[in-house]
This record gives structure tokens, sequence and C-alpha cells, in this order.
């Protein structure tokens, strides 16, 4: 059997790679697929955790699904969101996006 | 309805019309005259079926009508307030509720109901009359009262205290009553408040009766810490009196006695016996149903009530047929006063000053005649003398009225209607005054056999003649004199001969809403002394049973016993009333002005300078502190020194403090200096705020770093 250390050190690879994604793309689309990378990472550990705890402990497993229920809903408004910020501002670069600064 | 039942209700009827005129009616002078009248009748129908109830009733002073509920909790007793009808209450309550209701009849008329308001009327003075067209020609007649509501309002609260005071058994809601009177003698003395000498008058009124009233109250609370009960029957039992009778207090007086004459100063001031008589003459300034009412039927007439009810303490500590103290003390300021108001009586001139003193004459009558112990005899003359006294007040302001009248129809208002000397021959004009008047005075007189003032003073006169009080015999005899005669004089000046002025000639009778209650009055005033004939009198004794007597007699345990007959009372007092009156006619059909009346003589006509002396004594005195001691000292220096020390200091202390500790600290420090900082730090911080979202994110992963690295060094190792 694969070792649980395996998981979780390419979960935190993927981790990584997601914020990295996050912090230097500067297309908002990008940063958005970044953040879902991150999100996956955090699922392969979830389900990993469960594998290697208590088997009938359900909760990791259910943990992960609400995870992948939240990342949908997450994505469909963020990209609308971007949609809609391009559509005023011609734009998805989020540098640009600073209509809230003070 | 059960006769208790009903004797409760007696006194609402007027205190309601006093609530509804008050509130609602006022706006509509006939609403409340009726409202008020109305009232008047109620009491004065249940006050008749309570007394031909009481009357029936055998062995009333026994078992006398009472009935009591609990008032006050005191500890673990109450204290009992409720209705009491004795003889002596059923008699007293018969003539108030006939008099109060004739004059709230009388009080119609007399305000001129159904005349046209003034032409310049205004509230608080006396109606000037008003001018009216007819047949093409002016012509001035009297104008309505323009608070015509308000004094039916005052009539019906006076009327309640009335009742309240006389169905009481107890001495607490009696003095109730007592008080709620002296404050509507207070409002309607003072009913005309435009007047200058309405308004001294009321307050004259009310200052003097309070002096009487003060030690009353001493009394009724000296009663109740001895006896621990207020309330009559208890009070008038064998024991309590025995025990009160027992013990000395102050000056060696026994504890009775020294109640007892607490109590009478009460009736000193409420029925103006010397020395405390001099608020009753200037009470005339309120209108004269007013008079009437305080000073006939009413208020005088209670205080005399009020020791007829207190007779029991009074001779508590008697011993055979001696008077006590208190009992001397009450028969020589009764005497005394009897003879000295009817000295001042003959050198008056105004028609109700002759009858105010001769009221305060009368009662001293009444009040000598309790001092020797014939209480039965002063019932019987209080009563007599309401209902003809009551009918001389409401004459003399039927013949003010009539003058009025003619001084409306001459216009020369500087003719004084009330001025005996300005009237004469009214006989003729005003004639059913003028034989209701005429009943009424020699009722005053005591004019022999057909008059009921002759049998209450012949009663009284023969008491004390009988009894061998030869002192108050003899001042009352002459007193009797006196009254004959300034009675004789006040009608000869008024009706007798020929109109001395332009006014008298034009005198006019006046409606029937103001005649009306002199005949009813005059009837009783020569019937209702029939009731009380003497059984041994020659002729006339035993044809009627002296009913009086029977009657108010069983009040108490003790019936007194009537003297023998004699002669010498009863020649004494034919002597003097038809002496008085012959003289007094002789005298003064002769005199045609006040210039060649020889008895002005200014000491009584200055009423032996008791007002000048207690001015001088007491009201220039009170003024005096008031202004030196209590307004400049106590209230300048004093009072406004302390404030004028304590205001700049407390106002300088408040300064230091805003100006060492508020401004520098709080404003500056602590209020400005947190504002100033979080500004700074906001200022500082806002840099952070660069709205790109990477860079949040960034800050967000280096703060969670930093605090990673610190919980991993410092907290985990």
């Amino acid at each position: 059997m694969v070792p649980l250390s395996w998981y979780l050190i390419f979960a935190a690879a993927l981790f990584s790679l997601g914020l990295f994604g996050v912090l230097s793309r500067r297309n908002a689309v990008a940063i958005l697929l970044g953040i879902e990378l991150m999100l996956n990472a955090v699922n392969i550990n979830l389900a990993a955790f469960w594998r290697y705890g208590n088997v009938m402990d359900m909760a990791g497993q259910v943990f992960a699904i609400i995870v992948f229920a939240v990342a949908a809903a997450e994505v469909s408004v963020g990209l609308a969101l971007v949609i809609s910020v391009y559509r005023r501002r011609n734009t998805v670069v989020a540098d640009e996006i600073d209509m809230m600064k003070w | 309805m059960t006769t208790e039942t009903l004797i409760w209700l007696i006194p609402l009827p007027p205190v309601l019309a006093f609530f509804l005129i008050v509130l609602l009616t006022n706006k509509s002078k006939w609403l409340s005259h009726t409202v008020g009248v109305g009232a008047a009748f109620l009491s004065w129908l249940a006050s008749m079926i309570v007394f031909f109830r009481a009357v029936s009733v055998e062995h009333l002073g026994e078992h006398p009508f009472e009935s009591s509920i609990n008032w006050l909790p005191t500890g673990n007793s109450w204290f009992e307030i409720g209705v009491l009808i004795d003889p002596v209450g059923a008699a007293v309550l018969f003539f108030v509720s006939i008099t109060i209701f004739m004059i709230f009849l009388y009080s119609v008329g007399y305000h001129n109901f159904g005349q046209p308001a003034g032409d310049h009327d205004r509230a608080g003075l006396p109606p000037h009359g008003a001018t009216v067209e007819e047949h093409g020609h002016k012509h001035v007649v009297p104008s309505v009262e323009p608070m015509y509501s308000r004094f039916f309002a005052f009539l019906g609260l006076f009327a309640f205290g009335m009742y309240v005071l006389v169905v009481s058994d107890n001495l607490l809601t009696m003095f109730v009553g007592w008080e709620i009177m002296g404050l509507c003698s207070y409002l309607l003395i003072g009913f005309w408040y435009g007047k200058e000498s309405a308004r001294n008058a009321a307050i004259k009124a009310f200052m003097t009766t309070r002096v009487g009233d003060v030690f009353m109250l001493l009394g009724i609370a000296f009663l109740y810490s001895a006896t621990g009960t207020l309330t009559f029957r208890e009070i008038f039992t064998e024991e309590t009196l025995h025990m009160l009778a027992g013990h000395t207090t102050f000056f060696g007086m026994t504890v009775s006695g020294f109640i007892a004459l607490l109590l009478f100063i009460g009736t000193i001031g409420k029925s103006a016996q010397w020395p405390l008589h001099v608020w009753l003459p200037d009470a005339m300034e309120g209108p004269t149903p007013v008079s009437a009412m305080i000073h006939a039927a009413t208020m005088v007439s209670a205080g005399v009530y009020a020791v007829i009810r207190m007779f029991p303490l009074l001779t508590a500590d008697m011993h055979g047929h001696g008077l006590t103290v208190t009992m001397s003390i009450v028969a020589f300021i009764g005497a005394f006063t009897a003879l000295f108001a009817a000295t001042i009586a003959v050198a008056q001139n105004d028609i109700k000053r002759v009858l105010a003193y001769s009221t305060i004459s009368q009662l001293g009558y009444m009040i000598a005649a309790i001092g020797i112990g014939a209480y039965v005899a002063a019932a019987f003359h209080l009563i007599t003398h309401a209902f003809f006294k009551a009918l001389l007040f409401l004459g003399s302001g039927s013949v003010i009225h009539g003058m009025e009248h003619g001084v409306l129809h001459t216009g020369n208002h500087k003719v004084d209607p009330q001025d005996m000397y300005n009237m004469g021959g009214l006989r003729k004009k005003m004639p059913i005054t003028f034989w209701t008047f005429l009943i009424g005075g020699f009722a005053l007189s005591g004019f022999p056999l057909v008059t009921a003032g002759f049998w209450s003073k012949d009663e009284i006169l023969a008491d004390a003649f009988g009894h061998g009080h030869w002192a108050v015999f003899i001042t009352l005899a002459v007193a009797a004199f006196l009254t004959a005669f300034y009675t004789m004089r006040q009608i000869t000046l008024t009706f007798l001969g020929e109109p001395r002025t332009e006014e008298a000639k034009h005198a006019q009778e006046t409606p029937w809403t103001m005649t009306t209650p002199l005949v009813v009055l005059s009837f009783f005033a020569v019937t209702y002394g029939w009731v009380g004939i003497p059984e041994h009198f020659p002729l006339l004794g035993g044809l009627v049973p002296n009913w009086f007597h029977d009657f108010v007699g069983h009040t108490l345990a003790e019936v007194p016993e009537t003297p023998e007959f004699s002669w010498i009372p009863l020649l004494t007092s034919l002597v003097v009333a038809l002496g008085g009156l012959t003289l007094g006619w002789l005298y003064y059909r002769n005199v045609k002005s006040v210039s060649e009346d020889k008895l002005q003589i200014p000491l009584l006509k200055n009423k032996y300078y008791f007002d000048e002396a207690y001015d001088f004594l007491f009201v220039k005195p009170a003024y005096w502190f008031a202004e030196n001691v209590v307004y400049k000292l106590l209230d300048q220096r004093l009072i406004d020194g302390i404030l004028h020390i304590s205001g700049p200091t407390t106002g300088g202390i408040g300064k230091f403090v805003r100006e060492k500790f508020d401004l520098p600290f709080i404003n500056e420090l602590v209020g400005d200096g947190s504002a100033n900082v979080t500004y700074w730090f906001g200022g500082k911080l806002r840099a952070v705020q660069t709205g790109r979202v990477q860079q949040y994110l960034m800050l967000a992963l280096v703060t969670f770093i930093v605090i990673g690295v610190a919980l991993y060094f410092f907290v985990l190792s």
C-alpha cells in the first residue's frame, strides 16, 4: 500500500502549485484555476486521511463532497463576476480591477 | 328604604349638584339652578321622611337611628364613621332642611334670574342693571348675576357641609362638615370678589374662625387620646364620662371640662361669640342668601349644635346644682355676648348689620342657656331663631332688592340701598315683605303668645330664674329689652312713616321666588313656638302638649327637669318685649334723619372699637412680623444670603474643575488624544488597502507563515 506521506506530499505540491498560480498569474480566470487546484489538494488530503484513519467514520468523504459542491458554486459565481467585470471594464487583469481601493 | 340608608343619602344631592354644576352645567343658568334647587328639594324630602319617622319612634333617645361603617384602620381595630339621628339631630335636621331649601329658592329671585344681562356687569361685582327699550322709551331694570351658576354650586357644597355635620355620629366627620362650611363661607362672603371690602371680609371670616377651629381640633385630639373613640354614643356612656371627670389636667380642670372648653372655643369662632365675633358683621358683604344661610340656618347654628351635642361633657363633673368651671365660662361668654352685641345693634344703620349683631346676640342667648344647663331651651331657641332670623335676612334682602330697583329707576348710584335712613314707608310698596318682616321682627323681639321667639326666649329666662342664676337672668332680660328696641327701630325706619328718599318712593315688591320663602318661613316663625309651650303656663299650658321638651329632652339619659312655673320671668319677658317695642316705635317714628338719632353714640357706632383694637393688637403686629422678620430678615437676609453665598461658591468650584481638570485632562488628553491616535493609525494603515486581490492574498500568506513559524517555535516546542 502506498504510504500516507506520498499522498500528503503530492497534495502539498499541488497546493503550492495552485497558490503560486493564484499569486503570480494576472489573469483573473487563471487565479480561479489556481484556487481550484488548492481546493482539490485539500480534497486529496481529506480522502487520504479518511482512508488511513477510521474507515467507518464517513466524515472525511462527506467533507470532500461538500468541498466539491462549494467549489462548483464558487467557480460559477467567480466566472460570472469575471464576465461581468470584463463587460464593464474590458479587462480581466486582476491588478486593473482595483475599484475597492481607498 | 330603611331610615338609616336614607340618612346616609341626605347629604349627597347637594354635593352631587356642586360637582354637576361646576363640571357640566355651569354654562346654562337655567340648568344650574334647576340642579341646585332640585338637590335641595331632594335633601329636604329625605330629611322630612327621616324626621317624621324619628318622631313616630317611641324612646328615640335610647334607640336612635344609627349606622356606621369601618373607615380608618387603627392598629387592630377600626375607626368608625356613621350617621346618627337622635331627637336633637332630628329637630335640627327639620329646620336646617327647610331653611336651606327656602334659601335655594330665594336665590333664584335674588340673583335676578330671567332678567337681561347687564350693560357693563363684570364677574366678581354685583350686577349694575341693564337698559331695555319698552314702548319706545328706555329704562333700567335689574340685571342677572354674572356668576349665577357658581353661586348655586357654592350653596350646594355649603348645604352638604351642614347636612354632614347634622347627621354625623362622631366628632371627626362633624368637624369635616364644619370645615367644609368654613371654606364655603369664605367663598360665599367673597363671592363678589371684585369689591375690596368683600375680599377683606372673606379673609377676616376665615382667619377668625380658624382661631376657634384650631382649639377645637386640639379638643378632638385630646378627647381621642383620652378615650380612644370619637363616636358620641361611645363617649357619652356613664363609665367614660366618669373616667373623664375623675382626672384632672391643666389649670386643675377635669379632663372632661377641659376638652369641653377646647371644643367650646371652636364654637366661639363659628357662632361668632365675643371675643371672636368680629367676622360676622363684615360677612354681610356677601349676597343676602349667603347671610341667611351663614347667619341663621346653618353655620352659626352649627356652633350651638356642637355645644348641645357636647353637653354631657360639660356636665360630666357636675355635682348637685352648682355650675362647673367650664359651664360658668360658657354661661358668662353667652350672656355677655348677648348684651354686648345687642347694644351695638342699636347704633347700626345698615339693615343687614343690625341683623348680624342681633344674630350674635341671640346666639349668645343660646350659649348662655347651655351654660346654665338648659340645653333643651337652647335647642328650642336655636330652631325658632333659625326660622325667624332666616326670614329677617331674606326679608332684608328683599328690601334691599326693592331699594335697588328704586336706585336703578332714579339712576342715583350714590344712595346706599342698605342704609335704613334712606328707606321709610316701604310698607305700601312691598306689602308681603313688610308683613313677613313684621312677623319675623316680632318673633325676634319675643312678642307675647303668638310668636315662636316668645316661647323659646321665655323658656331660657324661666330656666335661668328657676335655677337661681340671677346674673344670667338679668343680663339676658336687659338684652331682650334691647332686642325688642332695635327691632322696632329697624321696622319703623324701614317700613313705617313716609319715604325719606326718592329711591324709597320707587321701590318695588320682589318676584314670587323671593316672597314665597318669606311666607313659608313666617309660618314657621309663628307656629313653631307652639310645640314648646310649658305645661304649667297659665291658660295656654296643657292645651297643646309640650312636645318639644318631651322629644328633645330624651336625647340624654337624664331628662332635664322643667323649672316650676313662676310669674317673675314671664312678667319680665312680657315687659321687656312690649316695652322695647313700644319705646322703639315711640322714639323712632319722630326721627327724620340720621342726625336726629340721639343713640348714634360713637362707642356703639364703632362696635366698641374691637376692629381697631384687633387691628392694633393682632393684624398690625402680624403684618409687621411678616414684613420685617419673615420677609426682610429671614427671607432677604438669611435665605437669600445663604443662596448668595452658596451660588457663587458652587460656581467657583465648577469653574476651577472645568479649567484645571475637564479642559486639559478629559477634553484634550482623553477625548482629543484618543481621536488623534486613531486618526494617525488610520492614516498609516490605509496604505495597506491597495484594492489588489493578490496583494491581500500575499499578505494573508505571509501572516499565516509568520504566525505558523511563531507557533512552532514558541508554543509547540
